[in-house]
């Protein structure tokens, strides 16, 4: 147990401490509240709101989509190669973030990507036609390229913990596949489904090193502006960059309970 | 004139490899028939064809005069109870027991009126809000039985519904199976690979070994008169003697210098090396005045109502079971004995 404290009291707890108070500093020094009130400005408000809605964008689409990918592998009848195939790719697509995986975008869907020529060879004008990269549904896009293979990863386990049995009772029972679906199979897996979709929305609500290689600070996000604040800017206040952080902290902070109710119930019926 | 479930040439092969072979059984209304084998015998699949999981290689099944070899198993209408309980972890007790009526589209009070009837059958009237994983396993599997009885099925298949339970449970639940079998009169399939679970609870039981059917009977009559080497050695406890036969006509046998005995028929000529059988509870270590061997103690066990002991005879082992009366003087390990067997109680295989 003792080390478990030491450890999350060096790299969890200590650094909250620090950034609780660093937040609640002013310019010159002295404690003040202005770093929170300022969290109310325009500015502020848009970040937040952006990474709030890049982030449910990409869990819900990345979590339905690797839901349906994972359905698709584990029962949908494909043959087995596929899905050691989409597990070794999901493994490392789900890690592939940062730099390299903004460059990989830049390389083939920029404004002189790969296939954006692919696409002007077929006549299809991707910027022409008001398509960027560097935006919103731009962002979107290259975060579910993460998100989507976490989603398969973790539901891939939890559509096996589905038992056999359950299906036969239900037919035993004189359910139809769809009514099985919707009262057994569906309802066992929502917690795990939503679960993950947190999970997902916290992945997208974090980043930072994606989006500021791909947009620079085009686009306002929470995290881009915590850096702002921070470092570099000319503009700079660090209390407001740690105030950021603090409402980031909570957000992610309240995600988290919601993650490990919904984990607690889906355990007690997958496991 | 075939049963009111008929099972007829069924043959089941996975990969070529044969599960089930050659099954016919026709079971009456009202009737309670298990399925009796060792791990891997077919005993499952074999219920599994019938509940409509798996289709038959070839042969036919009929249930109610309808043939339904090839029917969906969600309109067969019969009720399954898993050896896993299976119940719906994310439903309670109430709605798990409803769930069949509720995809029947059965009306709401009627619905509710069945299940508080079937929670009163199982004994369990205050669980109805209960979860799954809040009950025991024998209230589980009570549950599930439920649950299968809920809907009203034909047919009552049980793979196995005891064997993930504590063995005083068991006996309790298997008690209490039966009951509810004679009350509601429900034609019934029990699968086991326990012989005393199979001869404690039925009407007539079936023998199976390698996918194969040995032999179908009432229990007395599997227990006493078995018809195969498989089945005398599979229910209950059987010795074995290596004798020559010295006249079949006489039932005549010898074993070392020791003349034999047997009522029974031997179908093996004079001169012939044959196995002479005999079940343990025949055996007594009285002197009597024919069927008289010599042998030594080995070991003896208390098993409670009863006393094993195991005694060498001439290089063969023998069991023999004694009633532990007040007075039973047993013997102990190194004593030299003498068992013996009457005529009637034994019986001559190749
Ligand atoms: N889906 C399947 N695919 C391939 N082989 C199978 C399948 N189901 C059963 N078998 C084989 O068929 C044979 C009979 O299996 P079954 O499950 O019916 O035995 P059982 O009598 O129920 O045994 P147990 O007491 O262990 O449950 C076994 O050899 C088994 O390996
Ligand atoms: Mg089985």
């Amino acid at each position: 147990m003792l080390p478990f404290f030491l450890f999350s009291g060096m790299f969890l707890i200590a650094p909250a401490i620090i950034l609780a108070y660093r937040s609640l500093e002013g310019p010159d020094g002295t404690l003040t509240l202005d770093n929170y009130r300022a969290l109310t400005t325009d500015t502020v408000i848009a970040a937040y709101s952006m990474s709030v809605r890049i982030s449910l964008t990409t869990a819900v689409i990345g979590g339905l989509v690797g839901f349906f990918l994972a359905w698709a592998v584990s029962m949908g009848g494909l043959p087995r190669p596929f899905r050691s195939g989409l597990t070794t790719f999901s493994g490392v697509a789900s890690n592939f973030a940062g730099v390299p995986l903004a460059a990989a975008f830049i390389f083939t869907l920029g404004r002189i990507g790969v296939l954006t020529a692919l696409f002007q060879l077929i006549g299809v004008d991707l910027y022409g036609g008001g398509f960027t990269i560097y935006s919103y549904w731009g962002l979107s896009l290259v975060y579910l390229f993460f998100q989507i293979p976490l989603m398969v990863l973790v539901m891939l386990p939890a559509l096996d913990g589905l038992k056999q049995d359950w299906r036969e009772a239900a037919e035993n029972l004189g359910a139809t596949p769809g009514q099985y679906w919707r009262r057994v199979a569906l309802p066992v897996l929502l917690p795990s489904i939503l679960g993950t979709m947190i999970l997902l929305f916290g992945n997208a609500f974090g980043a930072h090193a994606t989006a500021y290689a791909l947009t620079g600070g085009l686009l306002p996000l929470a995290t881009l502006l915590i850096g702002q604040q921070i470092s570099g800017d000319v503009l700079n206040n660090p209390g407001l960059g740690y105030a950021v952080a603090m409402g980031m902290v909570f957000i992610m902070g309240l995600s988290i309970v919601l993650y490990s109710i919904l984990q607690r119930r889906s355990e007690r019926w997958l496991g | 004139m075939s049963g009111f479930l008929s099972l007829h040439g069924i043959r089941k092969e996975f990969n070529g490899v044969v599960a089930v072979d050659t099954f016919d059984l026709d079971v009456e209304p009202g009737e309670f028939v298990s399925f009796l084998g060792p791990s891997g015998c077919g005993k499952t699949t074999t219920l599994r064809m019938v509940a409509g999981f798996e289709q038959p290689t070839a042969g036919t099944i009929r249930l109610a005069g309808k043939d339904v070899t090839y029917a969906k198993a969600n309109e067969r209408n019969i009720g399954m109870v898993f050896q896993s309980y299976a119940l719906f972890p994310n439903m309670t007790v109430a709605e798990n027991i409803a769930f069949g009526l509720r995809v029947r589209k059965e009306e709401g009070s009627a619905r509710s009126d069945r299940v508080s009837e079937l929670l009163d059958l199982i004994h369990l009237p205050d669980k109805a809000k209960s979860y799954p994983n809040e009950l025991s396993g024998g209230q589980q599997q009570r549950v599930a039985l439920a649950r299968a009885l809920a809907i009203r099925p034909q047919l009552l298949l049980l793979d196995e519904p005891l064997s993930a339970l504590d063995a005083k449970i068991r006996d309790d639940l298997r008690a209490e199976i039966r009951r509810i079998q004679r009350q509601l009169n429900i034609t019934t399939i029990y699968v086991t690979h326990d012989q005393e679970e199979a001869l404690a609870l039925s009407d007539r039981v079936v023998v199976m070994s390698k996918g194969r059917m040995e032999q179908v009977g009432e229990p007395f009559e599997i227990y006493n008169n078995p018809a195969t080497g498989f089945v005398a050695s599979f229910v209950g406890q059987l010795n074995r003697l290596p004798v020559t036969v010295e006249d079949p006509a006489l039932g005549r046998i010898r074993m070392g210098r020791n003349e034999l005995r047997t009522t029974s028929m031997i179908e093996a000529p004079t001169g012939a090396g044959v196995s002479l059988m005999m079940r343990p509870e025949e055996i007594t270590l009285d002197d009597a005045e024919e069927n008289v061997l010599e042998g030594i103690v080995e070991t003896v066990t208390f098993l409670g109502s009863i006393v094993r002991v195991q005694v060498g005879v001439e290089g063969s082992k023998v069991i023999a079971d004694l009633f532990n009366e007040r007075l039973l003087e047993l013997p102990e390990a190194g004593d030299s004995t003498r068992i013996s067997f009457p005529p009637h109680a034994c019986w001559v295989m190749a």
